[in-house]
């Protein structure tokens, strides 16, 4: 028996954590400035492996802490908290093209951290490690209820926070591939706010006629978290990533039924003909196709589709006439939609119109498209399905993974806050100064 | 597993709700904001603490915050503790003094170890969770007002689990006709060392101990040496040796077997390090038979409840009822509550403190004495029982013992032998290895 192997402990506080909380994770009792590989592996619910690992030296006490101390290598490097995680790679001999998504939020998210004895960067599987802990990772709190929502036509899942409520309400909109995304909503719902993600692309409807839902779908949408017992009524926002921005903006400017408290909108664009609706966005986007360009590696980049931007009002929503709070975060390295521009362009119509004050802005450098919820890991390419043409393709996303890392967390936290203000303050309140821009 | 997790969380949640309520949505349409409470961690292992902490209430206002949790018994327990909000609108548990309720001062567990069972429940209760593998659930309710709170509906309300097991933690259950039990490992490769969890007359097989201990990075056997009610001759040394063989089958990992020694022969027994709470290490082959020859010396309290600790005493008096202690060559931790009505475990610790001593083992000794605390140390935040219900295995009566212990000083107690035991543990069975295979 190896003495090494005994002495060794490994802890990750929380051990049992929301996706969005920090964890703490420390070696001791290793041998004084000994090398340390720590290894994270996660196998995820479609069967495939992700890892990431990060080399360190003990301290003279034989301890290393994550959260303070200098990774100098590895699929991540400096001091990062949660590397680890944003990290996580899929194992080599992946297929390509691979995102991670979690479909079940009711289960967490499991994750073997381990370390191991000197600077590894593969064979982890063969090497017995010096000591291994499991962690788990929620989308969803203890007492957050998950009801799935087929009246009035829907296809939709609502998540209520724990408690009596009611609560302010959220509409969560996913983008061009369509399904039913829950986890952003169940951890909304976590942090109290009653969350309804909803499927507009593939709902049921869409499925069973071949028609694109109209404006009365989510206005259907609306309505029921209006009416619903538990939801505060004059409290509902709605929240956007993609293709759910354009929905968002024109819902926002044009709806007569919803008076949305607040919106964020993510990675979008205002740019769609002002005639019609999600049918005509989508065709307009079809119709300037011949935008599409391709890397070298023939992976599909369609940020020029809207470009540029038309000075035409019948082209792009006037958000001028916006009057409740919007939370824009847009990646600069965007490669799927021209999120920066659009919002520049918005910026401008806004201090035209005089609405500005109503403004958030988050533009971050070499971050890309899928700005999700922090600590997931970032998906520069994966592999999407064209809903119009059912096609899979490569699809460059963009974004460089450690900045793009950062402003996912940093837009998280700032998100929250936004939809905390306005939701649950006492009076309707504008944009604070959480814009960078 | 966690589909039925989930639907607990659903049942337990009924107690929180108001029922649909158009007053109260027609009231709360006009604008407004609801208080934001957060318990953070929401799931935490038992012996962790957590903050709770409310936002967006009216400024500086009397509210109530209460937690409810319905046990494996079907009995409801509760805490509370009276709070004013300040300037902002906000109360913090960590930072805010409670005016009163079943906890006062600042106290940031107190919604956990003062609980008690609601008025009229059932007599000499005691929380203690049988299922391991599934988290205590405790809603944190906030409440209008004080005195009056309960006339009101609760305004938010959050669920927070409670585990025992961390996760990854495989819970193994040995069930042979010697031996009964539960082992619980850590994740990992190991090897761990190992502990031997042993627990009182009571009999019957309590596992959250061992499980928490696991959690902390232990092996760790709950025995079951004698089932609640059944007089059971064992032999104790017999059951060391399978303990030790069976630890290894079950789990296929190399542990140390530093902890038990290949001798059958109990006296010879080399355990790295023992703890004890409460008893000192007086296991005796007819252990179960000497105590019914001592009932004479029970007494009873105003409330008819049992006091045991003078048996105790009177065998204190009688060599042939002791083990040698002059024999133990490993450190040895007693914990004692000098209010311990149950057993006069301070008594017993002097005792044991002078028999080393003469040996010149008394560097062996680490002592705990902690003052107002009673019989039933228990992990951290655990509620304090004061005095439960016993089933007497001789006679198959059904009695309550009283424990002793004034709540604070006792859960104060809870708190700090445990972080002592942990680290006692640590040190003797983690950082001396090195030093004991060189």
């Amino acid at each position: 028996m190896d003495e090494k192997h005994s002495c060794v402990t490994l802890s990750v506080q929380p051990s049992r954590g929301l996706v969005d909380e920090k964890f703490v994770i420390l070696v001791q009792n290793s041998f004084p400035s000994s090398l340390l590989t720590i290894y994270a592996h996660h196998q995820c619910e479609d069967g495939n492996s992700w890892h990431a690992f990060a080399h360190y030296t003990s301290d003279a006490a034989g301890a290393v802490n994550v959260s303070e101390d200098c990774s100098m290598g590895g699929t991540y490097s400096g001091v990062e908290a949660m590397g680890l995680l944003w990290s996580l790679k899929p194992v080599p001999g992946s297929k390509p093209g691979l995102r991670m998504r979690k479909k079940n939020v009711q289960a967490p998210m499991v994750v073997t951290i381990s370390v191991y004895s000197s600077h590894l960067t593969e064979g982890f599987g063969d090497q017995v490690p010096l000591a291994g802990v499991e962690v788990e990772r929620w989308y969803m709190a203890p007492g957050v209820r998950r009801i799935p929502v087929t009246e009035d036509g829907l296809t939709a899942t609502l998540f209520l926070p724990s408690g009596p409520g009611p609560f302010p309400g959220l509409l969560d909109l996913w983008g061009g591939g369509g399904q039913l995304v829950e986890y952003r909503a169940a951890l909304l719902a976590s942090h109290g706010i009653a969350s309804m993600a909803l499927d507009y692309l593939t709902c049921k409807y869409t499925m069973e006629t071949g028609k694109i839902v109209e404006q009365d779908y989510f206005e259907m949408a609306y309505k029921f978290l209006q009416k619903h017992p538990k939801v505060l009524g004059s409290r509902i926002a709605m929240l956007g990533l993609s293709l759910g921005t354009s929905v968002i903006l024109k819902m926002a400017v044009h709806s007569q039924i919803m008076k949305l408290r607040c919106a964020v909108c993510v990675s979008g664009s205002h740019v769609q003909p002002m005639d019609g609706f999600l049918k005509e966005m989508l065709d307009y986007f079809s119709k300037n196709c011949g935008n599409t360009r391709f890397t070298k590696d023939n992976e599909v980049v369609w940020r020029d589709l809207l470009l540029p931007i038309p000075i035409d009002l019948s082209l792009k929503v006037d958000v001028g006439k916006l009057q409740c709070p919007l939370m824009l975060i847009v990646g600069e390295d965007d490669q799927n939609w021209c999120a920066y521009e659009s919002a520049m362009d918005m910026k401008g119509m806004m201090e035209r119109a005089g609405n500005s004050h109503l403004l958030t802005l988050l533009s971050y450098p070499n971050a890309g498209h899928l700005m999700e919820p922090p600590y997931m890991p970032h998906a520069r390419v994966s592999l999407f399905r064209d809903m119009q043409s059912r096609q899979k393709m490569m699809v460059l996303w963009g974004g460089q993974t450690l900045e793009h890392s950062r402003a996912q967390e940093d837009a998280w936290r700032k998100l929250l806050v936004f939809l905390r203000k306005n939701l649950y303050s006492g009076v309707k309140s504008g944009s604070s100064s959480l814009s960078n821009l | 597993m966690l589909q039925g997790l989930i639907k607990i969380s659903h049942m337990h949640m009924t107690e929180g709700f108001f029922i649909k309520n158009d007053q109260t949505k027609a009231r709360r349409c006009s604008d407004s904001p609801p208080p934001i409470l957060s318990v953070r961690p929401s799931r935490a292992l038992v012996d962790e603490a957590f903050e709770v902490l409310v936002e967006n209430l009216a400024p500086v206002s009397p509210f109530t915050l209460r937690s409810l949790h319905h046990s494996e018994d079907g009995d409801d327990w509760e805490a509370y503790g009276h709070y004013f909000s300040d300037h902002s609108g906000r109360v913090s548990v960590s930072e805010d003094l409670s005016f009163g309720g079943t906890y006062s001062g600042m106290e940031p567990m107190g919604l956990i170890w003062s609980m008690r069972p609601v008025p009229g429940s059932r007599t000499g209760l005691r929380l203690r969770k049988k299922d391991v593998t599934t988290p205590m659930l405790i809603t944190v309710s906030l409440y209008n007002g004080h005195e009056d709170f309960r006339g009101n509906s609760p305004l938010v309300s959050m669920v927070t689990e409670r585990w025992y097991m961390g996760p990854g933690i495989q819970r193994i259950e040995i069930s042979d006709e010697e031996l009964r039990g539960g082992l619980f490992v850590p994740p990992g490769p190991g090897p761990f060392p190992g502990i031997l969890d042993l627990w009182g007359g009571g009999g019957g097989l309590l596992e959250y101990r061992s499980a928490l201990l696991a959690s902390r990075g232990y092996v760790c056997l709950a025995l079951e040496y004698f089932k609640t009610g059944q007089m059971k001759s064992t032999d104790m040394s017999f059951e060391y040796f399978e303990v030790c063989g069976l630890i290894h089958q079950k789990t296929k990992k190399p542990l140390i077997f530093l902890f038990i020694s290949k001798e059958p022969d109990y006296e010879n027994i080399q355990p790295a390090a023992c703890v004890c709470v409460q008893k000192a290490y007086r296991v005796l082959k007819d252990h179960p038979q000497v105590i019914p020859d001592r009932f004479n010396k029970i007494r009873v309290d105003e409330n008819n409840h049992q006091i045991w600790r003078d048996v105790g005493l009177a065998l204190l008096k009688e060599p042939s009822m002791k083990v040698d202690v002059a024999k133990i060559n490993c450190p040895l931790m007693l914990v004692n509550g000098c209010d311990d009505q149950n057993w006069c475990s301070v008594e017993t610790a002097d005792d044991i403190s002078k028999t080393m001593d003469a040996a010149g083992k008394g560097h062996l000794l680490t002592r705990l004495d902690y003052p107002d605390t009673g019989h039933l140390i228990e992990p951290p935040f655990s509620p304090h029982c004061v005095a439960g219900n016993f089933m007497v295995y001789s006679s198959n009566e059904k009695v309550i013992q009283r424990y002793g212990g004034k709540t604070k000083p006792h859960s104060d107690a809870q708190d700090d032998s445990w972080r002592k035991i942990l680290s006692f543990l640590r040190r003797h069975l983690y950082s001396e290895r090195a030093k004991l295979s060189t």
